[in-house]
């Protein structure tokens, strides 16, 4: 990897709208709000911003075809030049590496992100469009639903290193806690593992409360280059290094118990940040959790904690707010919610807040100068990363 | 001063039943080829076997079958017959349908490595004839079992379920 890279690029504003279940706004009027609110203190405005990458997940949902075309208004795209950004459930992750890319390259000096999804619009539950990700011939014709990847993964990922359900459950109790103090959540709650354990089965070992909900939301930020950043900003938060991978579509072919493809993604993006000891440099993570053992998984893949002992981890509380690197402190996909591409991106925004100190009930305790956020994606098969840092 | 920009409103179940809305009630439709592989591994369904490849660079046993391997980036034209068993390599107890409807019965999904693959590759498949979901493990033998002859279409359903293998 050659790292010849023209312009440091910092995110200068962030931005999102509430998480809901049902949103009685278009996706277009979520994303406009979403762009207002990043530009607000951003130093920039619209006119200034030169090029727009959007996310957005599966056309399915919305019924729409095109919708990176159909979102392009509400997300500033007016006659700029405008980019879609798509790999599943990474795609809010994968957006910003776009957007690092648009300004680092030095064809732009600005670019705003923008990540979308309006899951409500499919009737009666958008769980039916994921389905089609399953290979049409020999998988779909089974009559597969989403959550049968996500448990054999976990059952996988449990058995090969002995993990009880109830450590599991420990990140529903911890991110459900954490949404609480999100102004945007839609499913923060006060609950604990008996709770988590007692929740109906979906598909053993998954449970109800494992689970993060179907979402309506927005997220924006605004990025810069390194002169304008410095102009405009006074907290400017650096994009230190991205990274981002794809294993095979074969997912029957792989041990599901470890991401190597989140390794791989994570990898790339310390060696750009110059990051040698990833559990020390890294002082607040967002992994990407849209079922409670995916945070546990992911936080492994990171190379936040030996394969097998992020459980452990969280028993001691080493994830919590005031823990030693507090992980999902915004309350993540479980504890605010699910809008698929704008969750990974309200990743982002929750990094830049915490770096800036910005994140008021929700701002961790270890005064942390760098942050990771990791989103996660399709057949079991995609990691993205970035790496913020104000220093 | 500017106009206020909405933030979003989360609207309850009774509201949205309410709410000023267009439906739609798309009819889509598909016929997906099968391909050179995966199609002369349909076949081998209906004849009932399972057919592999092994790829010449990395020597790995590969199903389900594959006209080039994904690792060596190289054409995959070397065929052999796998067996019908299988380990289980990890499973899932689904109550719930495609749909998220409630199942009265539940599902029992697995990946199950083939015998006669290489270790760890595997298929997606469904267990049947167990007695009790919670007397599934990880690591249980398997054997597939196939629908009558007559009545196979070339396709994954050609199987009807794993069921476990006494030992």
């Amino acid at each position: 990897m050659g790292l010849n890279i023209k312009h440091k690029v910092a995110v200068v504003g962030a931005g999102m709208s509430n998480v809901m279940r049902r949103a009685e706004e278009t996706g277009r009027e979520l994303s406009f709000y979403a762009v207002k609110e990043a530009l607000k203190n951003s130093g920039l405005t619209i006119e200034d911003v030169e090029c727009v990458v959007m996310a957005t997940a599966p056309d399915a949902f919305d019924g729409v075809h095109m919708k990176g075309e159909y979102l392009a208004d509400g997300a500033g795209a007016f006659r700029k030049p405008y980019m879609r950004s798509y790999v599943g459930g990474g795609s809010g992750v994968f957006a910003i590496i776009h957007g690092w890319y648009m300004v680092a390259s030095g064809m732009f000096k600005t670019c705003l992100v923008v990540a979308e999804e309006k899951m409500s619009s499919a009737q009666p539950h958008p769980q039916a469009a994921f389905n089609s990700i399953y290979d049409h011939t020999l998988e779909r014709p089974l009559g597969v639903n989403l959550l049968w990847i996500f448990a054999l993964e976990m059952n996988r990922y449990m058995s090969v290193h002995k993990i009880p359900l109830e450590d599991i459950a420990l990140v529903s109790v911890k991110n459900k806690r954490n949404g609480l103090d999100h102004p945007c959540t839609q499913v923060g709650a006060e609950v604990t593992v008996k709770e988590v354990l007692e929740s109906e089965i979906m598909a053993w070992p998954v449970h109800r409360l494992m689970v993060s909900p179907t979402s309506d939301a927005a997220a924006a930020i605004v990025i810069a280059r390194d002169d304008i950043a410095r102009r405009v900003s006074e907290q400017p938060v650096w994009i230190k290094g991205v990274g981002w991978n794809l294993d095979t579509a074969f997912w029957t072919n792989r041990d599901l118990y470890y991401p190597d493809y989140v390794e791989k993604a994570a990898r790339m993006a310390y060696e750009m940040a110059g990051i040698t000891n990833p559990r020390k440099e890294i002082h607040v993570v967002e992994p990407y959790d849209p079922f409670a053992y995916k945070e546990l998984h992911h936080l492994e893949g990171l190379l936040l904690a030996d394969r097998g002992k992020a459980p452990e981890l969280l028993k001691k509380g080493v994830f919590d707010r005031d823990g030693e690197l507090p992980s999902c402190p915004s309350g993540g996909l479980l504890g605010v919610g699910n809008p698929i591409a704008a969750a990974g991106l309200m990743k982002v925004c929750e990094i830049f807040w915490q770096l800036r100190g910005e994140a008021g009930k929700r701002q961790v305790k270890n005064n942390p100068k760098t942050g990771l956020a990791q989103a996660w994606g399709d057949l079991m098969q995609v990691g993205t990363v970035v790496i913020l840092s104000v220093n | 001063m500017e106009p206020k920009v909405i933030r979003g409103r989360d609207l309850k179940r009774d509201e949205f039943e309410k709410a000023l809305k267009v439906e739609y009630h798309p009819e889509a439709r598909y016929a997906w080829d099968a391909g050179y592989a995966v199609g002369k591994f349909l076949e081998g369904l209906k004849q009932g076997k399972i057919l592999g490849v092994r790829c010449r660079r990395c020597r790995r046993i590969l199903v389900p079958p594959r006209a080039f391997c994904e690792l060596c980036f190289v054409p995959i034209d070397e065929w052999l017959e796998l067996k019908d068993t299988g380990t289980v390599n990890t499973f899932s107890i689904s109550y719930v349908s495609m749909d998220v409807k409630r199942l009265e019965e539940p599902e029992i999904p697995a990946v199950i490595e083939i015998d006669g693959a290489s270790p760890g590759v595997g298929i997606l498949h469904k267990l049947g004839e167990v007695d009790d979901p919670k007397n599934v493990k990880i690591g249980m033998k398997v054997k597939a079992v196939w629908k009558p002859e007559k009545e196979r279409t070339g396709a994954i359903t050609d199987i009807l379920y794993f069921k476990p293998l006494e030992e």
